[in-house]
């Protein structure tokens, strides 16, 4: 660029010092680095395999990322707020249970999906009180959660699955074909949701207090944020992700097993930290954690396309895990000079 | 006692824009506030000194509605008030920088002047869906901080990337923009180089120029006889001494706040400059009058009635 004032520019400058702020900005972008390991994962599975680059893949990618996804965004929320939930998983999975069994005894399935996501957001406020009410670490809270509700799970269920064969529960694994791609509506709500808690996130004061409650509990209390009750929010709005993640597990495969998902809590939180938000709270975007949730459905799919091991691709994850944390010590080491 | 001050306020001199009478507050055994006065005239910058642990911080945290005091009033242009939050007092136009907790240093600038008072798009999106107007607040916080002479070139930088000076500048001129009533600092200058608490100092001379009172905690001597009008002493839990710059020495001042002087010792009392001027000083080295640095522009006196004898 031709920008004479290079040192330091009167703020009056117009075009360049703009243009460059501009691309500073892009540049800081935190999204920068997960969006760049996702491009290049699907460029080398593009070329080395053949069968990576169909559109029937990339559909498949995306129904296998369903599920981990809307439990990763409520995973999110938790995180940027320096929280972390072990229990998403169980907690969607004894949703399931609380769906298919109601239906399954003959009930009506709209108030089966009723009693689902209450039971959800439920289990989602007790957490987010334990964490708020008694200051307790939510690592532990959410551990002996997951404990408690997995617990649950198996004895509500009393240790069998139960096969759905209910329209309504099995909608978001229906879908429509599109020029040759099937498309579930399961996608489609995944990238609803994603929607609307990006733009809770970074359009509302409710967002910026989450941020800030993450970053900076006591300069937010000073500020006059209720700290307590944004984070109880923010668990609250989990649990009903986690219902909603249960809708979809539904759709996806037909079958409540209280033994389904038992990883997928931590699969949650690979993808939002995969996806650059920092387990330190305060800092990331749901946006990321979509990055995220795709570069691990990516790496599996294309690792499997390959003929590469399970063992492998769940090698590959965890170097990416590693990695991403580093970047986000590193950056925040740097951010506190 | 307290109708006694009650009674000098009715006579000649102003209502305090903020006083507090015997504030008391423990953290378990730690007596962090023992029966601590304070008092702020309009349009003064007064100065609160004292050593670690003295507990001015606790002291600004009560006035501010950051803490609740376990005992004693804090009334507001004369009339009570119990703040139960930061938001109340803050809703009454006295704004503070905490020590260290200013900002939230990851979100931008624009975020963080108007943290838990975001500017919401009219209608039903702001209402009901609390949504904000971001370019509303950027260009507001731009105005503001172009007003206050603080020179930062993009509002949507996160403040971690900004310089410790233009970091504090950002908290104060927060502080600035929403205070109506008086500004609470909180050692703003206390991990800035020369140059940069000048910067700070600056910016609470353009507030000041405003009209508006100032309360500046601050350990740096210098500075404090610098800007200030009155200082207040604090040590041990409570306010031992107020004192003028024009009538006291650093060393006065420094005497009385590590306990090795007493306040009448160095005239304590003469915090209105005639009595003190006249006032015979034994034992203490230095022209009682003299000054270690040149006055504030524009420093008034307040020509206050005796005050009553500190506790
Ligand atoms: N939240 C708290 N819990 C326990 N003790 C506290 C708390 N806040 C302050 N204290 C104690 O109260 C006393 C006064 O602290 P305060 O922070 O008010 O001092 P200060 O005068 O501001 O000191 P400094 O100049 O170091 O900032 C100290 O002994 C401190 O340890
Ligand atoms: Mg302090």
């Amino acid at each position: 660029m031709t920008d004479a004032t290079a040192a330091d520019p009167p703020p009056s400058v117009p075009g360049p010092t703009e243009r460059r702020e501009a691309l500073g900005r892009a540049l800081r972008n935190p999204l920068l680095g997960p969006l760049a390991a996702l491009v290049a994962a699907v460029a080398i599975f593009t070329l080395t395999t053949d069968t990576f680059a169909t559109a029937g893949n990339a559909s498949l990618i995306l129904q296998q990322s369903i599920v981990i996804g809307t439990l990763a965004l409520g995973q999110t929320l938790i995180i940027l707020t320096a929280g972390i939930d072990l229990a998403n998983g169980a907690i969607a999975v004894l949703g399931t249970i609380v769906m298919a069994k109601y239906v399954v005894g003959g009930g009506d399935p709209l108030l089966a999906l009723v009693l689902g996501l209450t039971i959800t957001v439920v289990l989602g406020t007790v957490s987010g009180l334990l964490v708020t009410r008694l200051g307790l670490p939510p690592f532990i809270v959410t551990l002996g959660m997951l404990t408690v509700v997995f617990a649950l799970a198996r004895l509500y269920a009393e240790s069998r699955s139960y096969p759905v064969t209910d329209p309504l529960l099995r909608f978001w694994g229906q879908g429509t074909v599109v020029g040759g791609v099937r498309i579930t509506w399961g996608t489609l709500l995944l990238i609803v949701v994603f929607a609307v808690f990006w733009f809770a996130l970074s359009r509302t004061a409710w967002g910026r207090h989450v941020y800030a409650v993450g970053n900076a509990p006591e300069a937010a209390r000073l500020a006059g944020i209720k700290v307590s009750r944004t984070i109880l929010s923010v668990y609250m709005a989990a649990g009903a992700l986690y219902g909603i993640a249960a809708w979809q597990a539904l759709g996806r495969i037909p079958n409540a097993d209280p033994n389904a998902y038992q990883t997928a809590n931590l699969d949650s939180i690979t993808a939002v930290v995969i996806g650059g938000t920092s387990l330190f709270g305060g800092r990331g975007s749901v946006i990321g954690t979509l990055i995220g949730t795709l570069i691990v459905g990516v790496l599996r799919s294309g690792l499997t396309q390959a003929g590469i091991d399970n063992l492998y691709q769940d090698l590959a994850t965890g170097v990416l895990v590693i990695v991403a944390v580093s970047l986000d010590q590193v950056s925040r080491r740097r951010a506190a000079r | 006692m307290s109708r006694d001050d009650a009674a000098t306020h009715t006579d000649d001199r102003p209502t305090p824009v903020l006083e507090a009478r015997r504030l008391t507050k423990s953290f378990g055994h730690v007596r962090a506030m023992v029966d601590a006065d304070f008092e702020l005239m309009p349009g003064e910058v007064l100065a609160v000194i004292g050593d670690n642990g003295a507990g001015k911080s606790t002291l600004v945290k009560a006035l501010s509605g950051a803490l609740i005091p376990d005992q004693g009033e804090i009334l507001l242009e004369g009339h009570p008030v119990h703040f139960r939050s930061p938001l109340e007092a803050r809703g009454q136009g006295i704004e503070t920088v905490y020590q260290d907790l200013a900002v939230a240093p990851a979100l931008d600038i624009a975020s963080n002047l108007f943290l838990g008072r975001e500017i919401r798009r009219p209608g039903l999106l702001g209402t009901l869906l609390r949504v904000v107007d971001a370019r509303a607040m950027r260009t507001e916080a731009k105005h503001q901080l172009d007003a206050l002479g603080v020179r930062i070139p993009d509002v949507r930088q996160p403040v971690e990337s900004l310089s410790g000076g233009q970091r504090q500048s950002v908290a104060v001129a927060r502080a600035a923009a929403f205070g109506t009533r008086l500004v609470i600092m909180d050692e703003p200058t206390a991990a800035l180089g020369v140059r940069e608490s000048g910067m700070v100092l600056d910016l609470i001379r353009r507030i000041s120029g405003r009209g508006l009172p100032v309360v500046l905690i601050s350990h740096n001597m210098p500075q404090v006889f610098d800007i200030a009008d009155r200082i207040h002493i604090h040590r041990l839990g409570s306010r031992v001494a107020v004192v003028s710059p024009r009538t006291h020495t650093m060393a006065d001042a420094v005497a009385i706040m590590t306990g090795a002087a007493t306040p009448d010792e160095v005239g304590g009392r003469s915090h209105f400059d005639e009595r003190a001027g006249r006032r015979d000083r034994p034992g203490v080295q230095g022209e009682p009058t003299s000054r270690a640095l040149p006055g504030p522009d524009g420093a008034t006196d307040h020509g206050l009635p005796e005050q009553e004898s500190p506790r």
